[in-house]
């Protein structure tokens, strides 16, 4: 005779140490296996698209920084494209490359935050989210030393970047890239990759197939860990990334696992186009002057980046005044959040922590 | 006592502790007190020596806790409050009691209240029955490891009622956790131990740490497949990592304390690292030799060799907690029945046969103890990799690595809507 029992509701956030913000997670949960998930999403709301259409086009780029704080440069990057696009401004090329660079710093940055929290959310008590912010630290010294912030970096303008780099930034980065941040990915990598609890907990957890991913509109790292080969950089580049030579990891299986050797996999081909970028560097202007109060002609933009999470797109509409007539943002944490019910469904609850860590959201970028 | 000449008789010795009770009872001997309150009064100061040493210890463990811990993670630890952040617990401690103690108005008051407590006394009942030198120990029972098998699981009885009587979810949860847990990793700790007691005929743990002197062996030469269950055993038992599924913080948020604030909340956190001393205990005399080290044992006092086998073994406790990832629930029950469990069996076939043979042959010591070191040792390596082999979980299906694109196939966009674009 089966054994009677009721479903617990559990309220997983807002306040919750896994829920990497205030996020809440309605589960409805059998035993330990959970049966339903509803996403309530919008603790975090601040209304920065609508804030975006009283201020001008300059004064927009500190709001990006405070989407994904965790990944500034980029967000600065997409906005900035978009405007630019949209009033038809060239950049230098040296700024060109700046820009490349710190994108790049910026998503090591974030893949360390990404995969230390992940493996914290398995379980491994703070020490490897300890590790990882060792690693990202140095990645934002150089932040700091270029243009004094070091996580809301507002170092993007619209015509190139604010500052040129200081003279000591190029040996820094030199050290951090050749020296520290390689051996540092071998350590990452010998501790975790092989680790046979990681390995229990992470494979086949939280699988997304190719066609719910396609469907989805999903994009970034769990994109491209259910095997579809897809990235921004390729397939529409910005920037100088048609100029350099990488290559996109692209997973198999589509579980947790996958997501977590991908980032860790793009982090090492990060280095690569900041060797070839600080090898190309060319002298010249870093950035062009672009009047304050912009108007851009009449019309509408868009922009998208590869930012860490997936693509970051940036929708721009001018009246030609000089402020956005409407501003939207695609923004990736939320779209890739849509599948969470189809990943976890079936699962236990400590493998839907699992694969919430591994989907990276960001809840500053989800709420806006 | 054949402690040499180094420690006195003097009774401010204490490097013999029976320096001072014996001066204590002594003296009341000749103010005439009768048999029964000398008897009284030894008891007493055994029980007030142990709980002054787990309450020195539940302060000193967390400043130790935290300070190795924070060097696993490549950062200091605390190192403000006093030489070397000493102090820090002790203001922890007083924080702690300052705060104001909740409770859920949906909560069952006494059970609510009396599970941090019920929580504590078992790991320091545990060290009665610890022999913490030669005739140093406070109960001599002759039941010792099945007082300490008793003892051990009322922790978790203690969790579970804390869990269940705070009315929340994820306190819910916790308990439910503890109690799958413990009837699960009851077995293979019972199993574990029983080699042992096989081995040395007795459950009386000073006779057990005499055996090992007299043979001149640690157990866990004998027993290491023994010693690696019961370790992990215990520490599933302990909640500790990478078995903390009862607290499991990143997922269930606390688990069974989550409800608990103030001293409540630090009874249960001091209890935690109590239960881990005595666990420590536990492995360092069945284990280790207790106070007994080769010779060593006659120029430093039994005790403080305990206490340093006591701190070794804690702190392979600390490195696993710094080091490992959690398992899953079903992983981990998993663990019990299809690896410890039959594994913990085979141990009890090989040291019956092995008993028997030393019993029944008569040959001597010298011969047979380091052939069953080797025998022992190449069994539970042999066990545990063939056992990987059979049992261990196939997750080569797919490649750890991935592929590398270096370019995609971009598909052409739609043609724009003519619609769409009109200002």
């Amino acid at each position: 005779m089966p054994i009677k029992s009721d479903l617990v509701e559990v309220n997983i956030g807002p306040q919750h140490p896994s829920t990497h913000g205030v996020f809440r997670m309605v589960a409805k949960i059998d035993g330990e296996r959970v049966v339903d998930v509803e996403m309530v999403v919008g603790y975090l709301h601040r209304s920065m698209e609508k804030l975006a259409e009283e201020r001008t086009f300059t004064q927009n780029i500190p709001f990006t920084d405070r989407m994904d704080y965790l990944s500034a440069m980029n967000n600065n990057l997409g906005y900035c494209l978009s405007v630019e696009k949209l009033a038809g401004i060239e950049v230098p090329e040296r700024a060109e490359y700046l820009r490349t660079i710190f994108a790049e710093l910026q998503r090591i940055a974030s893949h360390l935050m990404a995969t230390g929290a992940f493996i914290n959310d398995c379980g491994a008590w703070q020490t490897p989210v300890m590790h990882c912010f060792r690693d990202r630290e140095k990645v934002l010294d150089l932040f700091e030393m270029t243009c004094g912030a070091r996580i809301t970096t507002n170092y993007m303008r619209i015509g190139g970047v604010a500052f040129d780099i200081p003279e000591e930034f190029l040996p820094a980065l030199n050290r951090l890239v050749n020296d520290d941040l390689p051996y540092r990915y071998e350590e990452l990598e010998d501790l975790i990759v092989g680790n046979e609890i990681i390995l229990m907990r992470a494979r086949d957890v939280g699988v997304v197939t190719p066609e719910v991913a396609i469907n989805a509109s999903l994009s970034g790292p769990i994109l491209r860990s259910a095997g579809i080969a897809w990235d921004i950089r390729k397939a529409d580049p910005y920037c100088v990334y048609d100029r350099v030579n990488f290559e996109i990891p692209v997973g198999y299986n589509g579980d947790s696992y996958d997501r977590m050797v991908i980032r860790i996999e793009e982090m090492k081909q990060s280095l690569r186009i900041i060797r070839q970028c600080v090898h190309d560097l060319p002298d010249g202007p870093h950035k062009v002057d672009v009047p304050l109060a912009l108007r851009p002609p009449p019309g509408e933009a868009y922009a998208r980046i590869e930012s860490p999470k997936g693509e970051l797109g940036f929708y721009v509409v001018s009246d030609g005044s000089s402020a956005p007539y409407r501003w939207h943002v695609r923004a990736p944490s939320l779209i890739n959040l849509t599948v969470l019910k189809e990943m976890t469904v079936g699962q236990t609850i400590a493998d839907a922590i699992v694969t919430l860590g591994s989907i990276d959201i960001n809840v500053g970028e989800v709420d806006r | 006592m054949r402690l040499a000449t180094i420690v006195t008789d003097n009774w401010w010795d204490i490097r013999d502790l029976s320096n001072v009770s014996g001066a204590i009872l002594d003296a009341l001997a000749d103010a005439g007190v009768p048999d029964w309150g000398i008897y009284v009064v030894s008891a007493l100061l055994g029980t007030l020596a142990i709980i002054s040493f787990i309450g020195a210890v539940a302060i000193i463990n967390i400043w130790i806790e935290r300070r190795v811990v924070g060097r696993m993670q490549s950062r200091l630890g605390p190192n403000r409050l006093g030489p070397f952040g000493l102090l820090q617990p002790v203001a922890d401690a007083i924080k702690l009691m300052q705060k104001e103690v909740l409770q859920p108005r949906s909560a069952d008051g006494l059970v609510f209240t009396l599970a941090p407590i019920a929580f504590t006394v078992p790991g320091i009942a545990i060290l009665a029955v610890i022999p913490w030198g030669r005739n140093m120990t406070l109960a001599e029972l002759d039941v010792g490891i099945v007082f300490i098998f008793a003892m051990s699981s009322l922790a978790a009885l203690a969790v579970f009622i804390g869990g269940y009587g705070s009315n929340n979810k994820y306190a819910l949860f916790g308990a439910m956790r503890v109690i799958a847990m413990l009837v699960t990793y009851e077995i293979p700790i019972v199993l574990s131990l029983l080699g042992i007691v096989l081995l040395t005929q007795t459950m009386n743990l000073s006779e057990i740490v005499l055996w090992q002197e007299e043979h001149w062996v640690f157990l866990i030469m004998l027993q290491p497949l023994a010693f690696l269950i019961y370790f992990f055993s215990s520490s599933a038992e302990l909640n500790r990592t990478p078995a903390d599924l009862a607290e499991a913080e990143s997922e269930i948020a606390g688990g069974y304390h989550v409800e608990y604030s103030g001293m409540k909340f630090g009874l249960y956190y001091a209890a935690e690292l109590i239960n881990a001393v005595s666990i420590s205990t536990i492995i360092a005399t069945l284990f280790l030799g207790g106070w007994w080290l080769y010779k060593v044992d006659e120029l430093v006092p039994g005790w403080m060799i305990l206490i340093g086998k006591i701190y070794a073994v804690y702190f392979l406790f600390v490195w696993t907690r710094g080091t490992l990832p959690r398992f899953r629930i079903d992983q981990l029950l998993a663990f019990a029945w299809k690896w410890m469990t039959p594994m913990a069996l085979l141990n009890i076939l090989l040291v019956a046969g092995q008993v028997t043979l030393w019993e029944e042959t008569g040959w001597s010591d010298a011969v047979l103890i380091p052939a069953f070191i080797a025998i022992n040792g190449a069994f539970a390596a042999g066990l545990i990799v063939g056992w990987v082999r059979v049992m261990a979980p196939k997750f080569q299906r797919f490649p750890t690595r991935p592929r590398f694109y270096s370019t995609i196939d971009v598909p052409p966009l739609p043609a724009p809507d003519a619609a769409m674009t009109q200002p």
